[in-house]
């Protein structure tokens, strides 16, 4: 199997790299890649993302053809993809960080600034939380509910489609902190900054 | 509900732990990447490296420490000490490092803080204060605590805010190496005036101290050497005794 991780200059995508290439050991192949090509012959694609959403999306497309290539890749092929933070927020319609930017479109929503209650929680929302997992999800599989989850973000994801939504997590309000719909996964916490539990939910995509 | 953070800090010169866990299982006491692995292990909510190398010819050498500490501990890693400029955050963040603390070159060069987080995300951008009592107010130190920039540490903290930074550690320099506690005044006046969270630094004796930072302190993460080194006490009984006192943490 070909995992690609998508390095499209969206700032430290080290930890990512280690703890795939960590999980995967001998069961798939880690590729860290912007050469559509790669991309189009991979079986999963990784998509992080740190920064601004609109920073990030205008990283993903500078890269000529990569947003088409990720489009087919995610849309018409149909092949399993895992955002994670600003990746995840990407698959929104639109984003609301320093500017209106246009998302990916692949979830119907919007990336809001998270209320913290007139200064009352501070943000960035950094540090351990706990997961409430509220639909079966094939991430989730051997992690119990309530698990902690490593997070660092200001903004969240608001999908349209509540369905799609597979964990939230309590801070200033409730907040979504994964998704899944059909092949797209997507988790506002950092797996790859999880310890182990974060590790095995790294496995359980790998093995989809 | 989001947890308060325990953070062990070791100080690294020249790629070795200068103090450390004396551990008689351990097979090399100055190897920080071991040092590091036993704490995220035992639970530690990250990780941080101070480098304290003092010549230039061996500052290469936390480099490797990161590189081979983030492909063992998948816990968040935090590198401060001896950063200066774009290019060494670049270096350290591309070593596996999560965060990089920035001092001195943040207090010489605001552009530091504003270019970088703009660069690299708020998220990975701590600004480290090391401040001292001068009557009623306390003065930003730099250079590792030898020279005082007069500058407010209040209104230094409200600045570094705005500039970008997206959390404070904050080392009360009355303090460190005293066992004596957290200044409590300092980090309980610093991060009510701020909207990021505040870690606290400096002068943990005890797990009541790291009970006042949160509690009294209003910290969002605790950070302490000496006293979980030597096995003086575990992480495990850290987050035990917070978990004792009604403190939210990982368990």
């Amino acid at each position: 199997m070909k995992v690609t991780i998508v390095d499209y200059n969206s700032g430290n995508i080290s930890s990512v790299i280690n703890s795939f290439k960590e999980v995967a050991k001998d069961k798939a192949n880690i590729e860290v890649s912007s050469v559509l090509d790669k991309i189009k012959s991979s079986d999963k694609v990784i998509l992080p993302g740190q920064g601004s959403f609109k920073n990030c999306i205008e990283a993903l497309k500078k890269i000529n053809g990569l947003t088409d290539t990720l489009n087919e890749f995610v849309i018409s092929k149909k092949k399993p993809v895992l955002g994670i933070c600003v990746g995840l927020q990407m698959f929104a319609d639109i984003g609301y960080e320093e500017t209106k930017t246009n998302g990916l479109g692949w979830i119907s929503g919007n990336v809001s600034k998270i209320d913290n209650q007139n200064g009352k929680y501070k943000l960035p929302h950094i540090g351990w939380n706990q997961i409430e997992i509220v639909k079966n999800s094939k991430i989730f599989k051997d992690i119990e509910n309530k698990s902690h989850m490593y997070f660092v973000h200001s903004y969240e994801f608001i999908p349209e489609d509540k369905n799609v939504i597979s964990a939230t997590t309590e801070y200033s309000s409730n907040i979504v902190c994964s998704v899944e719909k059909e092949n797209i996964f997507g988790t506002q916490f950092h797996p790859e900054k999880s310890d182990k539990l974060g590790l095995k939910m790294i496995d359980n995509f790998l093995r989809l | 509900m989001l947890k308060n953070r325990i953070i062990p800090c070791l100080d690294v010169k020249n790629g070795r732990v200068v103090k450390g866990i004396n551990f008689i299982d351990l097979k090399d006491a100055g190897d920080p990447v071991e040092q590091a692995k036993i704490y995220s292990d035992g639970g530690a909510d990250e990780i941080c490296f101070l480098d304290i190398t003092a010549s230039n010819e061996n500052r290469d050498t936390i480099y490797d420490v990161v590189k081979e500490t983030s492909k063992k501990c998948f816990v968040p890693l935090t590198v401060g000490g001896g950063v200066r400029n774009i290019e060494d955050i670049n270096k350290l963040l591309n070593c596996g490092a999560d965060k990089v603390s920035i001092n001195t070159a943040a207090v010489e060069n605001s552009k530091v803080v504003i270019d970088s987080s703009k660069k690299f995300g708020s998220q990975c951008i701590v600004v480290a204060i090391d401040a001292k009592k001068n009557g009623d107010k306390w003065e930003v130190f730099t250079h590792g605590g030898r020279n005082n920039s007069g500058i407010n540490a209040l209104e230094y903290a409200e600045q570094m805010e705005k500039n970008g930074a997206g959390e404070l550690l904050v080392t009360s320099m009355d303090r460190d190496g005293t066992q004596a506690g957290y200044d409590i005044d300092l980090m309980s006046k610093i991060s009510s005036k701020v909207n990021i969270p505040v870690i606290a630094s400096g002068g943990v004796g005890n797990l009541d101290h790291l009970v006042d930072g949160i509690k009294l302190g209003k910290a969002s993460a605790v950070l302490a050497a000496s006293i979980f080194h030597y096995g003086k006490h575990s992480i495990k009984e850290a987050k035990d005794y917070l978990d004792s006192k009604g403190i939210p943490v990982r368990i």
